[in-house]
């Protein structure tokens, strides 16, 4: 359908024909991105979506041209209004770069400059490109950020940017993208870092300006919710190719290609649950009033700012059951995770751990009982020490138990069979694995002591989705092997309720709603769990239903 | 092994490197050389360089042997640089690593113990401490170690800092192992690159100190070092120029080679540098 006579009639906003970036020598595969074609028009928006490394990020950042240095394209093009971008030099690809195509990027507190205010800085936009006056550029900043649908743009345009909000902040990188009513706009996987209601919103204010302005947008994501949301067509990458391209409803609904079938198969989504015995299990952890409270600052003269992360936090746990913690950041949700494990001390409240209570106990009294309270880490790259070999890591636990080192070790190989690693990995070192290949060797570590309890905070959020997948399965599948308690500490709802039995959503410090996944999703009751819910990325689209 | 190809690409390092093999094997080789002790009138007095053949380096006002001055001080030089390093490390990386993992009051214990170190300048503390302690080997080497090691305490206190909130020492702590034994295993490893660039550095300042000490005629009585012949020099400046200009460069060229090994070192052990030089 893309074919030369058909599109000699009109010249689309961007075309990149057969793009190709080599990368260096000696990596894993010879092109960061293959021979890449696609179109966007004026007033549609592109979703790139992809796995990390597929190189979706790489094609936006050719197209700004702020590609490092090392890397060139080799072949094809990248036709602006017909104009080659790879073509131009650099003081007319500076022209086009902010007037005509502008960038989002995915971290806005290191695309802000921390030490100038937000307002000089969307002027600076206009400055640079010699656009109006000192006074015309004043108003139109105040114009732009109440237009992204800041508060109080007056005052606001004199803060830093560590006085915002995540979502405030990305507001204020659209709004100097909007700047000089650019044509075209590139968002690089702009609302991973925010939280799911901010999410939405920018996702929402991204929708409404590209109406308003008839822009086209390219957005780059790994989140297939995120593009059933808001996409008008769809390019899907794989290690740096193109798999499939075509219509959002064509490509969510019915995918052709092998890839795109697994990703969209893999995306986390709300299951019907069989009843399971759950609920009947023996009683293994009951917290009563927790609470937990941050001082920071304060000296001699000054007032300490408090912070309450936990505040009378109450709910069981029974053996063979999954417990979801959902929350958004800053609920308290992984502050409670650590009070469990007795990682941070606790300022009030019972946590009975098969019917003893253990906020009293020393940290020398707690040490024997830690082996039934194991966790599972959110970052599968620091929660393995890189100095030390798969087996050192895994035998650790044990043998600070008194467990002889030999068992131990036959253990640990015994293990890695277990969470489906070759034992060849035994006296390899973390660096040498995959991001989910470590995350199976945390779960390895945190069962290497036959615990009751598994604590996983946020443990696949790092992870891709076909990844994050295999890891739930896994969690899941080991569960019913080992009767084991789970306390799935998420921000993602579309997650917890796929493998969660009860959920209990966390907000400001505080369990607002506890109840099976069905009640919380279908009966919210509390008014901020109606709210997430409304703000989950892709709600109204089936992903099972597409590959069915 | 990759860290000795990252560091063979230093050429600086290299030649820090030749450098310091080459003092050390004068060093252990000196009585060979010169059998006769360096403090034994051997010839005429202020003889130039190259004037006798016997005497390449010439001879002082008592007509003691530069060249055999040199050789034998090297070995006072290298002994207390290194042994004075050994006992700072030891001190500063137990201090700021108690300091560091337990954080709270015990942190703030330990630094203000630094701190009161830290505010004394370090060469006037030295002087003091040998001075009170008759001047001999022993008593410089401990002297120096007392003053170079509140860097390191600050150094490792800010790794173990950074370190103990990581995952993988979360999951140590979870896992049961206790505190000395997750300091020792988990965190000290990952802080040692650091810790081996600070301390080579820390030997050619200790050199230095040694050399000043020996200077103001704090120097140890039975043992020649460098920062002597210079002192003894200091009277002849306009007459004998050898008798002061041989020890400097030897200091120069031995603090040089010993800077330039740390620099390699840092490059070769620091992850974030690697590359830095293409």
């Amino acid at each position: 359908m893309q074919t030369a006579s058909a599109k000699a009639h009109h010249v689309p906003l961007l075309a990149v024909e057969g793009l190709s970036i080599p990368l260096p020598a000696g990596l894993d595969r010879r092109f960061a991105v293959e021979n890449l074609s696609c179109t966007l028009d004026a007033g549609e928006i592109l979703c790139v979506v992809g796995e990390s490394g597929s190189g979706k990020s790489m094609t936006a950042n050719a197209i700004m041209g702020l590609l490092p240095g090392y890397l060139k394209p080799s072949a094809g093009r990248i036709l602006f209004r017909g104009r080659d971008l790879l073509a131009m030099g650099e003081a007319e690809l500076q022209r086009e770069r902010g007037r005509s195509i502008a960038m989002v990027f995915q971290e806005p507190l290191s695309a802000l400059n921390p030490l100038m205010k937000v307002g000089d800085q969307i002027a600076e936009v206009m400055e640079v490109h010699g656009e109006g006056n000192a006074a015309e550029r004043e108003r139109r900043v105040l114009a732009l950020l109440d237009y992204v649908g800041l508060p109080d743009p007056a005052s606001l345009r004199h803060a830093y940017p560590f006085r915002l909000s995540g979502g405030q902040r990305q507001r204020v990188m659209i709004a100097m993208a909007l700047a000089l009513e650019p044509a075209m706009l590139i968002a690089d996987e702009p609302t991973t870092a925010l939280d799911v209601t901010t999410q939405a919103q920018i996702l929402d204010l991204i929708r409404r300006i590209q109406r308003a302005k008839g822009m086209g947008v390219m957005f780059v994501t790994h989140d297939f919710g995120v593009v059933a949301d808001i996409a008008d067509r769809v390019v899907v990458m794989e290690r740096g190719l193109v798999v499939e391209q075509g219509g959002a409803d064509d490509v969510l609904n019915r995918p052709q290609h092998a890839y795109t079938r697994r990703l969209i198969a893999a995306v986390p989504h709300r299951e019907t649950h069989e009843a399971r015995p759950g609920s009947e299990g023996e009683l293994l952890l009951d917290v009563r009033g927790l609470r937990k409270t941050y001082r920071s600052g304060g000296g001699l003269f000054s007032k300490p700012r408090v912070v309450d992360a936990v505040k009378d936090v109450s709910f069981t746990v029974r053996r063979g059951e999954t417990l979801g913690i959902v929350g958004e950041s800053g609920s308290g949700k992984s502050t409670l995770g650590r009070c469990l494990l007795k990682l941070t001390d606790v300022d009030g409240g019972e946590v009975r751990f098969r019917g003893q209570d253990v906020v009293p106990l020393s940290a020398g009294a707690f040490r024997p009982m830690r082996r039934h309270m194991q966790m599972v880490f959110q970052d599968p790259f620091a929660s393995l020490n890189p100095r030390q070999t798969i087996g050192r890591i895994l035998t650790a636990g044990p043998v600070a138990n008194g467990i002889p080192r030999a068992a131990a070790e036959a253990k640990a190989r015994e293990l890695l069979a277990l969470v489906g690693l070759d034992v060849s990995a035994f006296d390899r070192y973390p660096h040498e694995f995959s991001g989910g290949q470590r995350q199976r060797v945390g779960i390895a570590r945190a069962l290497a002591l036959e615990p009751e309890l598994l604590i996983a905070d946020e443990s696949v959020s790092a992870l891709d989705v076909s990844v994050q997948a295999q890891v739930l399965e896994l969690l899941q599948e080991l569960q019913r092997r080992l009767d084991l308690a789970i306390i799935f500490i998420t921000h993602d709802l579309r997650v917890a309720a796929q493998i969660c039995d009860r959920i209990a959503v966390m907000y400001r410090g505080e369990i607002v709603e506890l109840g099976p996944p069905e009640q919380v999703f279908d009966a919210p009751r509390h008014a901020y769990t109606q709210r997430l819910i409304a703000a989950i990325p892709g709600l109204h689209w089936d992903p099972r239903a597409a590959v069915a | 092994m990759t860290f000795l190809r990252r560091f063979a690409h230093n050429y600086g390092a290299l030649v820090g490197l030749a450098i310091l093999l080459v003092v050390v094997a004068v060093a252990i080789l000196a009585p060979v050389f010169f059998p006769s002790s360096p403090w034994e009138s051997a010839g005429v007095p202020l003889l130039g360089p190259l004037e006798d053949p016997q005497f390449p380096l010439g001879t002082d006002m008592l007509g003691r042997d530069i060249a055999a001055g040199l050789a034998y001080g090297a070995r006072v030089s290298l002994l207390i640089g290194v042994v004075s390093t050994a006992v700072a490390v030891v001190i500063g990386v137990s201090i700021g690593a108690l300091a560091g993992f337990h954080g709270g009051r015990i942190d703030d214990l330990l630094m203000r113990f630094t701190e009161f170190f830290q505010t004394i300048p370090a060469l006037a503390m030295a002087i003091v401490l040998v001075a009170i302690f008759n001047p001999s080997i022993v008593s410089i080497t401990l002297a120096i170690a007392v003053v170079s090691w509140p860097p390191v305490a600050r150094l490792v206190r800010g790794e173990f800092l950074s370190l103990r909130s990581r995952e993988f020492v979360q999951a140590a702590i979870v896992v049961g192992q206790t505190g000395p034994r997750i300091m020792l295993t988990q965190i000290l490893p990952n802080a040692v690159s650091p810790i081996i660039v600070t301390a080579s550095l820390m030997v050619a300042t200790a050199i230095l100190t040694e050399s000043s000490l020996s200077f103001l005629g704090l120097g140890d009585r039975n043992m020649m070092s460098w920062g002597f012949m210079i002192g003894a020099a200091r009277t002849m400046l306009r007459e004998a120029w050898w008798m002061s200009v041989f020890p400097g460069v030897a200091i120069l060229l031995t603090v040089l080679a010993i800077n330039l090994i740390g620099e390699g070192l840092n490059d070769a052990l620091n992850p974030h540098l690697r590359g830095r030089r293409g």
